[in-house]
């Protein structure tokens, strides 16, 4: 008797449970709450978002259900695009690389089963994130429509085929891709191609500068909108016809053959993918169990890195040149420099496309706030990216760990090299955002000082939270880096930081209020006093101490690890 | 060489590890068997400085490897059961950073890489990512990288995993070479008739006890075997009844 789909499902959620059993058995219940209460407030600010608009929507006369909808074909249109991306990428693992297809495949398993059981799986991993997003939309619509009980069964009906069609075309996709590459140059490719998709989409959006359509002057092109609206959309978008739908539902007129469309397609993609999978998944499983060859020389790192190599000690030396070349062979990881890039553009150009310099004089008094709250902002950008890179620097020892602690290395050196190989990219780029934000502000030169400060002594001190916290809440079970930062220890940082900037940012506000006093009176600034001195000190040494104690701290929690 | 003192382990309310008293002199090869979950893995790890002991010492060439875990460690190679290491790192930039852990460089150190490579037949693959390595490699890889700072002791966790014959017979080769010369082994293992062949002493491990140590003629001494093999001293002293089951299970 061969197992059934439930028997291969079973340890999957089995674990699942067991592991939720034991994080409420360790304390995680702390965890929980705040996960919950964060991912409460964010559902709340959506929901609240979307009921004005929908409900402004619904005050508009003939064009308001027209709007809501195309509203809604747009989000799931991002969700579907979304979706298929992820499920590209998980489809890999799950079909591919996890751990238990050995044992899977070796079982006398029918074909079908394993590939419902994954593909199920692989949907599972991909979509819970844009489920959980979809529950305001959706929740906003009914609210404002009195969608009545009916509603939320309309919205399963209609949303789960539309998770199902990704997740099939996705897991193909792979499929073919695998039989074509070896999987693990398909990882490296399907990373960077997610990764620079959704850069170039973030920048494309931001480039449009749709702030426009909220103007007066925009009024032409909100015209061409309504135009675009009634113009029929893509018959074959499986997003447009889950919003017709729903909006039918709504609006009172069902929609019966979107509805229809939805399953029918969903059903007959399954099918499809089943015997793509029957045919193509034997050959693409044994390519994905080859290695691929990559010979590497490694020779430009050790020699971009000999002047200053020099002055370090052997540990010291080769940690760094080891972290350098993983990450720069590793390309789920140097990927997210593309993203880096894309952010720090449209940071650049959010600042350039601020409505300063239009028109008669701005008054001076403006520049310079936006100049100095600027800094809470560069500094917010900076934890987000000490999250992504320096954050998951302890972690990603963790398999290693044998090693460093079986060997004379001073856990200390070990700390040194991941805090300098973190904070030196973070200072030339906290010091090009600041330096460039301010000259195209044109900012004064006292301005531009205490910027350039701040943001010196900021970025020490969110590196050293970074990794410090990194150590507190390690996670050495993931293999995913760009994963680690999303965990329970990564908001905990994000929070911290969060708070650290904004006391800064209430400190540094008196002397330069002091600064903007004298300047608008032409009296020449009083340095030497103790409303201008005493919270540039308290400034010092609130970053000093950030800096100092998250490592300590770090440090002692790592000679605690035990593996 | 290596000596512990009361070396105890527990995790909450299991102990693993209860009280081990241990010599094991300059130039030795000792065997550490047990059967599985005896406290072997634990044992070994602790002497390697990775779990920290919940009482007892650790004293390796004469230095408390709590007191002073650096000067400890230098004398130190480890090789684990289970080993990770980087992935994306060559064979030959892995060797060249763990010389450097134990703070060795230069031109010796390059020597040494190619020689630990050529020895386990590696030099090929000096230049590929760890990824593509077999599992056999990666074991020959993690041993080279045990050897590759000269240590003076060995402490190594079920060697034989993944060896063919080939590298199997280097490493007994190489561990008694090394001991020969003054270095001391301390290897844990369930291949019988290595432990029987190469090792000077053994000591039996069972629920995180030592239930038996010596020679091979104190061991059949102590337990009263004639000229009993170390399998049937080891199933005689580990209590060997699952076997005899196993076989009635899979007969029925």
């Amino acid at each position: 008797m061969t197992p059934s789909l439930f028997t291969l499902i079973s340890p999957k959620w089995r674990t699942s449970r067991t592991r939720l059993r034991q994080g409420r058995a360790t304390g995680g219940r702390g965890k929980i709450v705040v996960l919950a209460v964060v991912g409460l407030l964010f559902w709340l600010m959506v929901f609240g978002v979307l009921y004005r608009v929908l409900a402004y929507f619904r005050g508009v006369e003939e064009i308001g259900p027209l709007l809501a909808g195309k509203l809604l074909g747009l989000a799931l249109l991002s969700f579907l695009s979304i979706l298929l991306l992820s499920n590209v990428v998980t489809a890999l693992s799950s079909f591919f690389l996890a751990r238990d297809l050995d044992l899977l495949v070796s079982a006398p398993v029918d074909w079908l089963d394993l590939y419902l059981a994954k593909l199920g799986e692989t949907l599972l991993h991909s979509s819970w994130m844009v489920a959980l997003m979809a529950v305001p939309i959706f929740a906003a619509y009914g609210v404002v429509y009195d969608g009545g009980l009916l509603f939320p069964v309309v919205v399963i009906a209609v949303f789960f085929p539309l998770l199902m069609l990704p997740a099939v075309v996705g897991s193909a996709t792979t499929l073919i891709l695998v039989n074509v590459f070896p999987a693990r140059r398909t990882r490296d490719l399907l990373s960077v191609i997610t990764i620079a998709a959704a850069g170039i989409l973030v920048l494309l959006f931001r480039l449009i500068r749709p702030e426009q359509l909220a103007r007066p002057e925009g009024f032409r092109n909100l015209l061409d909108f309504i135009t675009i609206l009634r113009a029929p959309t893509s018959p074959f978008l499986p997003s447009e016809w889950a919003a017709r739908s729903v909006m039918g539902y709504l609006v009172g007129s069902w929609a019966w053959l979107d509805i229809a469309l939805l399953w029918s397609t969903a059903g007959a993609f399954v099918v499809v993918g089943a015997v793509l999978h029957q045919r193509l998944y034997p050959v693409g499983f044994t390519k994905a169990q080859e290695g691929a060859e990559r010979f590497v020389r490694g020779w430009f790192w050790q020699a971009a890195l000999a002047p200053v190599g020099r002055f370090l000690s052997v540990a010291k030396r080769e940690f760094i040149v080891k972290d350098i070349k993983l990450f720069f062979r590793d390309a789920t990881q140097w990927s997210q420099l593309i993203l880096l890039g894309v952010l720090v553009v449209i940071y650049l150009f959010n600042i350039r496309a601020l409505p300063l310099f239009t028109g008669e004089q701005v008054p001076f008094f403006f520049v310079t706030l936006v100049s100095f709250l600027n800094l809470g902002l560069a500094g917010f950008v900076l934890a987000a990216i000490a999250a992504r890179f320096i954050f998951p620097a302890v972690s990603l020892e963790g398999r290693q760990m044998w090693l460093l602690r079986s060997s004379p290395l001073d856990l200390r050196a070990l700390l040194w090299s991941k805090y300098w190989t973190g904070t030196v990219p973070l200072l030339v780029l906290a010091l090009i955002i600041t330096v460039f934000t301010n000259v195209l502000l044109k900012a004064t030169p006292f301005m531009m000082a205490v910027g350039i400060g701040t943001i010196l002594l900021l970025t020490l001190a969110i590196a050293a939270l970074a990794l410090g916290f990194g150590a507190l809440y390690p996670q050495f079970d993931t293999e995913n880096a760009a994963q680690i930062p999303t965990s329970f220890g990564g908001l905990v940082f994000m929070m911290t930081t969060v708070a650290l900037l904004a006391v800064i940012i209430v400190l540094e506000a008196s002397p330069v209020y002091a600064y903007l006093q004298a300047t608008r009176n032409d009296e020449p600034l009083r340095v030497l006093t103790p409303q201008f001195l005493l919270p540039l000190a308290g400034v010092l040494l609130i970053c000093l101490l950030a800096t100092a104690l998250p490592l300590r701290i770090g440090l002692a929690r790592m000679e605690e690890f035990e593996f | 060489m290596i000596r512990l003192e009361g070396l105890t382990k527990r995790f909450g309310t299991f102990t693993a590890v209860n009280g081990i008293d241990l010599h094991v002199p300059r130039g030795e090869l000792f065997g550490f068997l047990g059967p599985n979950g005896a406290g072997k893995t634990t044992t070994l790890r602790m002497i390697a400085g990775i779990l920290r002991p919940t009482a007892g010492r650790v004293v390796l060439g004469g230095v408390d490897l709590i007191a002073d875990p650096m000067k400890a460690k230098a004398i130190l190679g480890f090789i684990p059961d289970r080993p990770f290491i980087y992935e994306k790192l060559t064979g030959g930039e892995f060797l060249r950073f763990v010389a450097a852990l134990y703070g060795q460089d230069g031109d010796v150190v390059e020597h040494r890489i190619g020689e630990l490579l050529e020895v386990f037949e590696l030099s090929q693959w000096r230049d590929e990512l760890v990824e593509a390595y077999s599992h056999g490699m990666r074991q020959k890889l993690i041993i080279s990288s045990a050897l590759v700072h000269r240590p003076e002791l060995i402490v190594v966790d079920e060697p034989m995993v993944g060896l063919d014959p080939k590298g199997a017979r280097l490493l007994k080769d190489l561990f008694r070479a090394f001991t020969a010369r003054g270095g001391t082994v301390l290897m844990s293992t369930h291949t019988m008739e290595v432990a029987e062949a190469m090792c000077d002493r053994i000591a039996i491990i069972q629920n995180g006890e030592i239930a038996a140590r010596g020679t091979m003629a104190e061991l059949r001494q102590q337990t009263a075997s004639g000229d009993a093999s170390l399998e049937d001293l080891f199933l005689r002293l580990t209590g060997g009844s699952a076997a005899r089951e196993l076989a009635a299970i899979l007969e029925g």
